[in-house]
């Protein structure tokens, strides 16, 4: 059964059409891609997935359960985790304290034990900070758990965040636009750090892209979206190959 | 070069040092302020460190420099930079300790050196009380304007309302009054649950504060604002017009529970407390929820919960202040929680640095010692006191101490640091 269903998904911001009967399944330990110009409706699935937008028409569905219409923190804390195309990452905390934050959802010690410092919290506190450091290592920033992230080089925020969505223990990750930004070199590193947290956390990643070379090398399968419509889907060859993709790229000229 | 030698000395000076120094220059004080100020022309001891003196008789300022230098400044100096090394060995022995020991031996110091201070003069104990409210009035109110980020001018009606929920408690109670009739439990238990009146007032305050949170922490913007704001003027006329609190006029006789030990006691649980909470990751996730809210509910935070709780939380501290204000005043009227308070607070908040719990200390006993040295200027203060908070805001956008963590194992640690630190300073 697949994780993620998204069935015959349709949203409107007032009179405009963003996405029009949108499906996806995505099963566990799968990487998709979706692909599509400027201003298809990209950000906007994701934010229906995520429950950022509750959809207008169809169903999300998580493990079979029906997800669309629940708060954002709770379709989070069920196994969804994401990054942002314009790295939102906040400004006054450091590199830890960003990881450590993600476990909100496992949080127990309550308000009590944080304002009185009970030995419950000392103990939560130091597992989520061990679970964190793994996680930075496992990203190869450990060395900047300390920093502020404002200090860090673009690259590094990157990793930072990827870190923060790893931390929510999600068996689904989205990843919107992860090379953007990044030079040649950073590149080359980002695949190599997806290829890892997709093979030892066994991952399913779904992932919006610009970079055809990135898509074609990670994904299994690909959507080609335009003006909020699925117009292609297929494997990687497949989608290079169709002229209507080659169209839309071509044809639209802004990409 | 000697100077830069000397305050490299004085950085190794640990906080346990400066207090016994501070201590020791009040028995000096005590021993020998009165003589010595006779000497220096002064009618008596300068109460506020001459602050006072300053704008009402100018004259007078020279001898209160050199009385402060010799009684203050002087003795202070000398005992911190050559007691800096036994101090930093005590410091070092007590962190060996648990450190709640350490945090009390330096709490223990600290209020003796307050305590006897005060002594010398009732306006002094009065200020310095007022002072204390003032710190946790204003870190309560740093929980949302700061560590939050919303802007809630809600506090002076969280204030009133533990006021007049602890006036009532303790009047009613422990005393005899001409419309709550007489004692409903014997007097003397009083002081034992005065603790449990303050407690009960912070909840009473939390649980007012739902009706700006609930209408407020819907979305984001600028609706807290302007519902605390309204929140405040309909406490403060509530009030007035309810005469079985004697409405306008005020409501007095509250017990003298509220002395110097009580008022401290309560700062101190007050800072530790919030300290603690901002300081958890629970806590932590107000700055998550101020920096940016989306990426906090695709983290997993409850943002409108951690709004709420952060919101009550502190508003439950500005009860508890609000409670030991009207036993330190001993009697309440609505007129005092108005928007001069809110003013007062704000430019506590702001002048002392956001997101700080160094900066709600700094502000809170900045603003008011200077509210004291400008009060013979009466309205004209609050010209003053804004202008300078324009200009900490042009130069300091954030405020004087701000996003600064306080950590109590780092601030009671010895000074003398690690031979590394020493070693990584530049050479010749």
């Amino acid at each position: 059964m697949p994780f993620l269903e998204v069935e015959h998904v349709t949203h409107q911001f007032g009179g405009l059409r963003a996405v029009h009967d949108y499906n996806l399944a995505i099963e566990p330990g799968h990487i998709r891609g979706l692909i599509g110009p400027n201003g298809a409706g990209k950000t906007t699935i994701f934010n229906l997935i995520t429950g950022i937008y509750n959809p207008t028409e169809g169903n999300v569905r998580l493990d079979g359960t029906r997800i669309n219409g629940l708060a954002p923190h709770r379709i989070a804390s069920m196994g969804i985790g994401r990054t942002f195309q314009n790295l939102l990452l906040w400004r006054h905390m450091n590199v830890l304290d960003h990881v450590k934050m993600a476990h909100f959802s496992r949080i127990r010690y309550g308000l009590l034990g944080a304002v009185l410092g009970t030995p419950r919290r000392h103990r939560e506190e130091r597992e989520i900070e061990d679970k964190a450091r793994t996680l930075l290592e496992m990203l190869d920033i450990g060395h900047l758990a300390g920093q502020a992230v404002t200090n860090l080089p673009y690259g590094a925020q990157r990793r930072v965040e990827m870190a923060r969505a790893l931390a929510t223990e999600p068996k689904l990750l989205l990843l919107d636009e992860p090379t953007a930004g990044m030079n040649p070199d950073e590149l080359v590193q980002i695949m190599e750090i997806i290829r890892r947290v997709h093979r030892e956390l066994n991952l399913a990643i779904f992932l919006i892209e610009h970079r055809m070379r990135f898509v074609m090398e990670l994904c299994e399968r690909i959507q080609t979206l335009v003006f909020g419509e699925v117009i292609a889907e297929g494997t990687p060859e497949e989608i290079q190959n169709d002229p209507k993709v080659i169209e839309a790229y071509l044809g639209s000229g802004n990409e | 070069m000697d100077v830069r030698r000397t305050m490299r000395g004085f950085s190794q000076v640990p906080l346990l040092g400066w207090l016994v120094a501070a201590f020791i220059s009040v028995v000096i004080e005590i021993q020998w302020g009165t003589p010595l100020a006779q000497a220096l022309g002064l009618p008596k001891i300068p109460v506020l460190f001459g602050v006072v003196l300053a704008l009402k008789q100018p004259h007078l300022l020279p001898g209160a420099v050199v009385y402060l230098l010799l009684v203050y400044g002087l003795p202070i100096a000398l005992i911190a930079r050559l007691g800096a090394g036994i101090a930093n060995q005590a410091a070092g022995a007590l962190l060996r300790l648990p450190l709640w020991v350490s945090a009390a031996v330096h709490l223990g110091l600290f209020y003796a050196a307050l305590e006897l201070w005060s002594g010398l003069s009732d306006y002094r104990d009065l200020v310095l009380r007022f002072t204390l409210i003032a710190v946790m009035v204003t870190l309560s109110l740093n929980v949302i304007n700061g560590y939050m980020g919303e802007f809630s001018c809600s506090h002076p009606g969280f204030m009133a309302v533990g006021a007049y929920a602890a006036s009532v408690l303790s009047v009613d109670l422990f005393t005899k009054h001409r419309v709550f009739g007489e004692a409903l439990l014997p007097p003397a238990l009083g002081p034992f649950l005065f603790p449990l009146v303050l407690i009960i007032a912070g909840l009473v305050a939390a649980v007012s504060a739902l009706v700006v949170a609930i209408p407020s922490f819907r979305t984001r913007g600028d609706y807290l604002a302007i519902i605390s704001l309204a929140f405040m003027f309909i406490i403060k006329s509530l009030i007035e017009n309810l005469e079985i609190v004697g409405g306008a006029r005020g409501l007095g006789g509250q017990p003298d529970w509220a002395g110097l030990s009580t008022v401290f006691l309560w700062t101190v649980a007050c800072v530790w407390a919030i300290n603690n909470f901002v300081r958890s990751t629970l806590g932590k996730a107000l700055n998550a929820v101020r920096d940016n809210e989306t990426a906090a509910t695709a983290m997993t935070v409850d943002t409108r919960y951690t709004k709420i709780v952060g919101f009550l939380f502190a508003a439950f501290w500005a009860g508890v202040a609000g409670g030991l204000f009207a036993h330190v005043l001993r009697y309440v009227n609505p007129g005092t929680f108005g928007i001069q308070k809110l003013a007062e607070v704000l430019a506590m908040v702001y002048f002392g640095g956001l997101n700080s719990v160094y900066g709600s200390i700094v502000g809170a006993v900045g603003i008011s010692l200077l509210g004291e040295a400008l009060r013979p200027l009466e309205i004209f203060k609050w010209i003053i006191i804004p202008l300078l908070l324009i200009l900490v805001m042009i130069y300091r956008p954030t405020g004087l101490v701000a996003f600064k963590e306080f950590d109590p194992k780092a601030v009671l640690r010895p000074k003398n640091g690690p031979e590394r630190e020493r070693d990584a300073l530049p050479r010749g």
